[in-house]
């Protein structure tokens, strides 16, 4: 912090890790160039190609106008032309480092416990995993950023989301966060940021973690949180940014210490039994509209906007939600691309096959998790079963990059958002684990994975 | 660092009325506001054309007749009633930029999404809470003639009617005077300095 807050003023808080990428950046460094400004640090910016970015191969730039359209093009190259003119050292194509923003930042070790870290995204929150305060920022604030490595904030108020149990088989991180949205609400955090503790939280992996974290903006908080502990340490140390020898050393020394005390009070708390989840999906077109996959949809919740959202979903109330036909499975993004969601998926899909008509694509969160996945065959157990396998990025998650479901189709996505169009005009989707999401290919309609367990 | 030239050339706003409009929908997000396909973008040009798009054209590109956007009543007005939690979803400041491109001052709502809000304020839209009760008012007679002033931190409707609005002092401070808040920050290098020598 360079300077707290004043009843006048907000406080000034130093940005340990700007991550950005070819969607919210253009504008800002269009106005660092208006106003004659550099870039403070560019060794602090992570930069890649994500959002907008092709996932079919791109060998050179020339082949960027032949899989990609205009609009998309022509924002990519003036990221490459942005982070050259300003210093920035940039993981484009060609690079083994390139991926979605929050999974290339772990996979670094770029993100560590007790860094405060921004990005022009709001799954920024996904770094929270590792006890770091990451919340995303829009491009005004990528410039403040990216000019003085500064940011003016307000304190935000606490949450505890206090899990007991421990996930059954056929179950995942994932369905714990619908759960937990389904619960707050989707604007229940707001103002807040979550901290995940209680005995589950030590249980689960730091890949569990992310997911969980990288969904707290789904309930309106800003970032959410575990507390840094030997899991954390064990899944940092040999990452390529990791501190080495004595300073890794001091550094868990510190990481320790970031932890909650034992007697905080929140501002608000909520409690969630993970040992009783069943595998969750939502029915609607927020986030919030979430249920247990072996229950009826429900006829309300109370909103306004219940009935419309089911509309546009073509979903009956009072129906199973089991057995609706489905069109699409995506399987990526920055809530689940990771090797172990990979692992998840194949698990199920190994020796089996996709149902006839459904397109299934499955997306890797980076390279490197791509080239991990390859180097274990689980490529090969995707395509036997008739998946598509991609160059990692965003895709489907927002459709920016032509990957996107079709007017009017019903897609299971691993994805954060059940938008109205979010994964394409018209498109209808249907947010699961990479687990139910894989069991629904098989069965081209939405399925409970516990089959399978 | 350089310090540049940090031009505080943002419009100063003091007080504004228009009539209203009324989006009665709870929870909108971001890609409601403005579809992803509108971002690929390097400018904020224009963005007010892909504004509530799914929802002011059909499949055809055609107008969608009742969609309050698409009604005369709606011509001029600066104003916009949403419902709760408006502002939902991603980061992307398009969002507030697509409102502004297509004329919006000041969008009166229960309650907004963080993220939204703080983009909003950096670019001369005010998101503005109000209670339970002035919203419903405001709902029920949509099209009434609201005056906003950040003067006098107040709402005043033309049937009387009027609510007292929260702001934090320097968001209002910046958006009276028209000041870019990097200037603040930038004001400010000796302690950033500082700081990165004691700390990092
Ligand atoms: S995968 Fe989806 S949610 Fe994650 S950063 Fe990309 S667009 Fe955003």
């Amino acid at each position: 912090m360079v300077i707290q807050e004043t009843k006048e003023t907000p406080a000034i808080l130093y940005i340990d890790l700007h991550l950005i990428h070819e969607v919210t950046t253009p504008q800002a460094f269009q106005s660092l160039r208006d106003k004659g400004l550099s870039v403070r640090d560019p060794k602090k910016v992570l930069a890649t190609m994500d959002h907008s970015t092709p996932t079919l191969p791109v060998n050179s730039i020339a082949d960027l106008d032949i899989v990609a359209e205009k609009g998309p093009a022509d924002q990519i190259r003036d990221m490459i032309k942005n982070c050259e003119d300003f210093g920035i050292e940039l993981h484009g194509f060609g690079s083994d480092k390139r991926g979605i923003v929050h999974v290339i930042g772990p996979e670094l070790g770029a993100t560590q416990p007790g860094k405060t870290i921004v990005c022009g995204d709001s799954h920024t929150s996904t770094h929270g995993a590792f006890g770091a305060l990451a919340f995303g920022i829009g491009t005004t604030e990528v410039g403040h950023v990216l000019a003085s490595q500064c940011l003016l904030q307000r304190k935000p108020k606490t949450f505890a989301v206090n899990m007991s149990g421990a996930l059954k088989s056929g179950v995942s991180a994932k369905d714990i966060i619908l759960k937990i949205i389904q619960e707050v609400g989707v604007d229940g955090g707001v103002g807040h940021i979550i901290e995940y503790r209680g005995q589950t939280a030590g249980l689960l992996s730091l890949e569990e973690r992310m997911t969980i974290c990288n969904m707290s903006i789904e309930a309106g908080a800003r970032a959410g949180m575990f507390a840094p502990d030997d899991k954390t340490f064990d899944y940092l140390i040999d990452k390529p940014m990791s501190p080495k020898g004595l300073d890794w050393d001091e550094a868990i020394q510190r990481w320790s210490r970031l932890v909650t005390d034992e007697n905080a009070e929140f501002d608000k708390e909520v409690t969630i039994d993970v040992d009783r989840l069943s595998p969750m999906v939502t029915y609607g077109t927020n986030p919030g509209m979430a249920m247990q996959i072996d229950d009826v949809v429900p006829a309300s919740n109370g909103d306004l906007g219940h009935k419309q959202s089911l509309n546009y979903m073509q979903i009956e109330a009072d129906k199973p939600i089991i057995g609706k036909e489905i069109d699409v499975v995506f399987i990526g993004s920055c809530t689940n691309s990771r090797i172990s969601d990979l692992h998840d998926a194949a698990e199920i899909l190994k020796g089996r096959k996709v149902s006839n008509g459904v397109r299934a694509l499955v997306v890797p969160g980076s390279q490197a998790v791509k080239k991990e996945a390859e180097s274990l065959g689980l490529d090969k157990i995707f395509e036997s079963a008739g998946a598509e396998w991609r160059e990692s990025g965003c895709s489907m998650c927002l459709g920016m990059n032509g990957d996107t479901v079709g007017n009017g189709q019903l897609a299971v996505s691993t994805s954060n958002r059940n938008f109205e169009g979010r994964q394409g005009k018209g498109a209808r989707t249907i947010l699961a684990s990479p687990k139910t999401a894989a069991a629904s290919a098989i069965a081209g309609s939405v399925d409970d994975p516990r089959k399978y367990s | 660092m350089t310090q540049g030239n940090i031009v505080n050339d943002m419009e100063k706003i003091i007080e504004f009325s228009s009539k209203t409009v009324v989006l009665s929908v709870n929870d909108i997000d971001t890609d409601q506001i403005i579809p992803a396909r509108f971002l690929t973008v390097t400018t904020k040009d224009g963005l007010g054309d892909g504004l509530f798009a799914d929802w002011r054209f059909d499949e055809d590109g055609n107008k969608v007749e009742q969609f309050p956007l698409n009604q005369d009543k709606s011509d001029g007005c600066t104003i916009l009633i949403s419902g709760s939690n408006f502002g939902c979803g991603s980061s992307r400041e398009h969002a507030p930029w697509a409102l502004v491109d297509y004329g919006f001052k000041a969008i009166l709502s229960t309650s907004f999404a963080d993220i939204f809000r703080n983009n909003a304020l950096k670019n001369g839209l005010l998101p503005l809470t109000v209670s339970e009760e002035f919203h419903a008012m405001l709902t029920e007679n949509e099209g009434i003639e609201v005056t906003v002033s950040l003067e006098k931190m107040m709402i005043h409707a033309s049937n009387g009617m009027k609510e007292a609005f929260d702001l934090e002092p320097f968001s209002r401070y910046c958006l009276m005077n028209g000041i870019d808040q990097l200037g603040f920050i930038m004001n400010h290098e000796e302690q950033i300095n500082a700081f990165e020598n004691k700390g990092q």
